[in-house]
């Protein structure tokens, strides 16, 4: 069961501003082809999309294949034009999906 | 391995037709389906379907990837567009490939006005010393395409 994920977002910004934001989650990502101590091949489990919504409108989604390191660690950029809340929601191959929000103060 | 009266060592029969089935099991396990890497003409195929076969330009993507590394699980990314990143002009999507891990798909970056800037850290899984290809999509329709190359100095490769 991966931990919370981790999220940095800037507490403010300038209108317009361009900001930085860096998301991790910890997850191992297996490929399915990875073979485990018995022998026999570890099931296929990894994030398979990644998807940022600031203020409920869609600014960043990312699909993920299998080159993507285990604990996938995505950074990007969000133009900000008002105070609101970033969501994130990361989804498993299994269905499960991990979601944490960040709120930006806009000046 | 026994030995007879006269002290010659002997090997059974039984103990010689075990060990054909041994080597006939092995030999088949050698045989069944395992990940097999890709090629780059592959990876050429996976962008082309990808981006709907538009002719690729040179240029305006950067790719920042570490010369050598050690770290084949574990290898740091960044992708930077050139683009001005307005309504009318933008980068909608980044794919990155890699030539020869067993898929060459890494994975696809949706981007869009918002964003301001087209500039994407990662870390990747790198099988083996190859060319890794980011290819940027245009909101005109038009694909640029940057490489860098990465060096994986242990025996160990990233399991992507």
């Amino acid at each position: 069961m991966p931990k919370e994920p981790h999220v940095r977002v800037p507490k403010i910004a300038r209108k317009g501003e361009v900001v930085p934001i860096k998301t991790k989650i910890d997850h191992p990502m297996e490929t399915g082809w990875r073979k485990g101590k018995d022998g026999t091949p570890v099931p296929r489990n990894r994030i398979n999309r990644f998807v940022c919504a600031f203020n409920g409108e869609e600014v960043f989604k990312s699909d993920f294949d299998a080159g993507v390191a285990a604990d996938p660690y995505l950074a990007f950029f969000v133009k900000v034009e008002e105070s609101g809340a970033f969501e994130f929601t990361w989804v498993e191959d299994e269905g499960r999906t991990f979601t944490r929000s960040a709120s930006i103060l806009v000046t | 391995m026994t030995r007879d009266a006269t002290g010659n060592a002997t090997i059974s029969r039984r103990r010689i037709l075990l060990a054909a089935v041994g080597m006939v099991a092995s030999v088949i396990s050698d045989l069944l389906p395992r990940p097999v890497d890709a090629s780059p003409r592959e990876a050429k195929k996976h962008l082309a379907e990808l981006t709907g076969g538009a002719p690729a330009k040179k240029g305006r993507v950067t790719v920042t990837l570490p010369k050598i590394t050690d770290q084949a699980a574990w290898v740091p990314i960044t992708i930077a567009v050139e683009s001005p990143m307005t309504e009318d002009d933008h980068v909608t999507a980044v794919h990155i490939l890699a030539e020869r891990n067993t898929v060459p798909q890494v994975a696809t970056y949706y981007l869009g006005p918002a964003n301001g800037k087209a500039e994407i850290s990662t870390r990747i899984r790198v099988k083996k010393s190859q060319i890794i290809i980011a290819a940027a999509v245009m909101s005109d329709g038009s694909i640029f395409v940057g490489k860098a190359r990465s060096k994986i100095v242990s025996g160990t490769g990233g399991c992507g």
